[in-house]
């Protein structure tokens, strides 16, 4: 009857999306008066125990080194047969790229309802039904999952992570891992950056800053904050900055706790993209720049000008 | 050699978004229909590469939808593939549409299967992982390059914070996304040749949906932007630390 909480981790490292399912699943349990337990597929350097405080009672765990690269299929089918072995009824993931591979798959498994990027508890009052995000941000849909287990991925930065106290029994799952079809050949993650899925703070150009020589300004502007780079989809096709960097309709999706959109129009495309994000600041020297009409801040200038003024006053900010 | 590429409609980027019926069913008064961008630009034009440089490829299409979805698969059909199925069902529950194109690549013996990295109406990643689970079958998600060396697949795709390159040997479902190909324009001969090109009706089997969206919602309006002088870059800061709290 318990909830089942996958810990997401990379590289020994457990993700910041991880806090955030623990925590909600922790709150899905407590809906549902049951338990909620994690799920570690593989091992990390972090402490386990310690992962109480976010609400779980107990952490299974599979210390199966090979399972620490994800082979979709292979890790599906773990997860799939700690549900069964854990009897849980609820499986709650991040719908980060991890559970974007693995999430479907555990599904087919189980012939388990999957909501998909969900954005908030379910409502348990009649059925079980979970809110998620739909038309790219645009509207959410409130889906009911019929079947008897029920998995639910949640978006990034769409519940708080909540600590409090608690130390979490760990326990080792015994299961056989399949051999892995996938042979990784090489990995690369960009290093000492906010990776853009899990930043509170994203500052984003688009083409009014005219080149990639000029980009200097949004990263001195991102470091300050301590926040992630992005930009609008001409900039990436334009190679002035990485296709990861890229957000809207056809690009990531985001939703941090704070957008600054530097010299983008705002076209319906990129909005997609950036409309579930808390707080949205646009700095556009054309006032009629329809980013303005989905923004809470604006400035009507030139980025030129205002940018390293931003920088600056957010520097005496953080020192005063 | 045999590549599945499946095709999902969605409303054009532009539509206005709007539900009818107490909020239980979406609007398509007016709405324009296009091929799902993800599925158009990179799942069907990279499966058309591969063909262009290995004729002996067969492309199948598949949909499953109504007959109000046949104009979106011929637009499809008008950039390439040699064939199209339509299971002829709705649904918008991802096990549900994903099990209908399991029971057709169980019968057709595909080699590789494509589809989009997402739909942009659902936005659920969910149907590629499905029909791999299903068929149980390796999945390569969110990829951003796709080269094929005899049965071998070399992939990179997205994780999160980077990307990162594997091998995988056929038959394997991909999820495409920006990168994998160009999107391209139907060209008249294409157009031409989409109206001859064999279109099968197919009847769903029986399966059980395991969701079922109750209703939608629009999210609240914002209250209006709150503009700050450019030579006060200081308040703006202000109103970000005293009022939204976000730095
Ligand atoms: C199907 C489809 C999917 C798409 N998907 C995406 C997507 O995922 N993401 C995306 O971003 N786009 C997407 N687009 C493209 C989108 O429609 C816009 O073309 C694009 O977002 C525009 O990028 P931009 O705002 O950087 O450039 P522009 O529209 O050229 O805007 C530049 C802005 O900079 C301002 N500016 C110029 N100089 C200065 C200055 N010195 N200081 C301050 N401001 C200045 C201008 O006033 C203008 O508003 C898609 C389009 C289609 C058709
Ligand atoms: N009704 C459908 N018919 C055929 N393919 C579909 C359908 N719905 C989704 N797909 C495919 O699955 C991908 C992911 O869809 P989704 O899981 O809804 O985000 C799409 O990009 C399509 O390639």
């Amino acid at each position: 009857m318990s909830v089942l909480i996958l810990i997401d981790h990379a590289e020994g490292q457990i993700k910041k999306a991880s806090f955030e399912v623990l925590s909600y699943g922790a709150a899905v349990a407590q809906q549902l008066g049951t338990n909620a337990e994690g799920l570690l597929l593989g091992t990390v350097q972090d402490d386990l125990p310690a992962l109480g405080k976010y609400g779980i009672t107990k952490l299974n765990q599979v210390s199966n080194e090979a399972l620490n690269a994800v082979d979709a299929l292979v890790y599906a089918k773990a997860i799939a047969e700690a549900v069964t072995l854990t009897g849980a009824t609820v499986l709650v993931l991040s719908h980060n790229q991890t559970g974007k591979a693995v999430a479907a798959i555990t599904a087919a498994k189980l012939t388990a309802g999957l909501v998909a990027g969900a954005v908030d508890l379910p409502d348990t009052t009649n059925g079980f039904v979970v809110k998620k995000a739909v038309f790219s941000g645009k509207a959410f849909a409130n889906v009911a999952i019929t079947s008897a287990i029920k998995i639910i991925s949640l978006n990034p930065n769409s519940y708080k992570t909540m600590a409090g106290e608690g130390i979490a029994g760990v326990s080792q799952l015994n299961i056989t891992v399949a051999a892995a079809a996938i042979k990784v050949t090489s990995v690369n993650r960009v290093k000492g950056e906010v990776p853009l899925t899990e930043a509170e703070i994203v500052v984003s150009g688009g083409r009014g800053l005219k080149g990639p020589e000029n980009w200097g300004m949004v990263e001195d502007l991102a470091h300050v904050l301590h926040a992630a780079t992005a930009c609008s989809r001409p900039v990436a096709d334009s190679g002035w900055r990485p296709h990861h960097e890229h957000v809207g309709q056809t690009g990531v999706q985001v939703a941090p706790n704070l957008y600054i959109a530097i010299g983008i129009s705002g076209a319906i495309q990129h909005l997609a993209g950036v409309n579930r994000s808390k707080h949205i600041v646009v700095i556009n020297k054309d006032p009629e720049a329809p980013f303005f009409k989905a923004a809470d801040y604006g400035i009507v200038g030139d980025a030129f000008d205002v940018v390293p003024k931003l920088t600056e006053e957010i520097k005496k900010l953080k020192n005063s | 050699m045999k590549i599945l590429v499946c095709i999902s409609k969605t409303p054009d980027t532009t539509s206005k978004i709007a539900f009818k019926d107490n909020s239980t069913k979406f609007e398509e008064n007016g709405v324009q229909w296009i091929i799902n961008p993800y599925d158009e630009w990179y799942a069907l034009v990279r499966a058309i590469e591969l063909k262009e440089k290995d004729a002996s490829i067969v492309i199948h299409l598949i949909t499953v939808g109504g007959a109000d979805i046949e104009p979106i698969i011929r637009k499809a059909l008008a950039l390439g593939g040699d064939e199209a199925i339509r299971v002829n069902t709705t649904g918008d529950d991802s096990f549900y549409i994903a099990a209908q194109i399991a029971e057709v690549a169980k019968q057709g013996g595909y080699n590789l299967i494509f589809t989009g990295k997402e739909t942009i109406d659902y936005n659920s990643s969910s149907v590629g992982g499905i029909v791999a689970g299903l068929l149980d079958v390796p999945f390569v998600s969110l990829a951003t390059k796709f080269d094929l060396a005899g049965s071998t697949a070399t992939i990179t795709r997205e994780i999160d914070g980077g990307e990162e390159t594997a091998e995988v040997q056929l038959p394997v479902v991909v999820s495409c996304a920006k990168g994998v190909a160009e999107q391209r324009i139907p060209n008249m001969r294409g157009i031409m040749g989409a109206r001859t090109k064999p279109l099968k009706v197919v009847e769903p089997a029986a399966i059980e949906p395991l969701t079922h969206i109750n209703s939608y919602g629009l999210p609240p309006a914002k209250a209006g932007v709150k503009l700050v002088a450019a030579d006060n870059v200081a308040e703006l800061v202000r109103l970000l630390h005293e009022e939204a709290k976000a730095i």
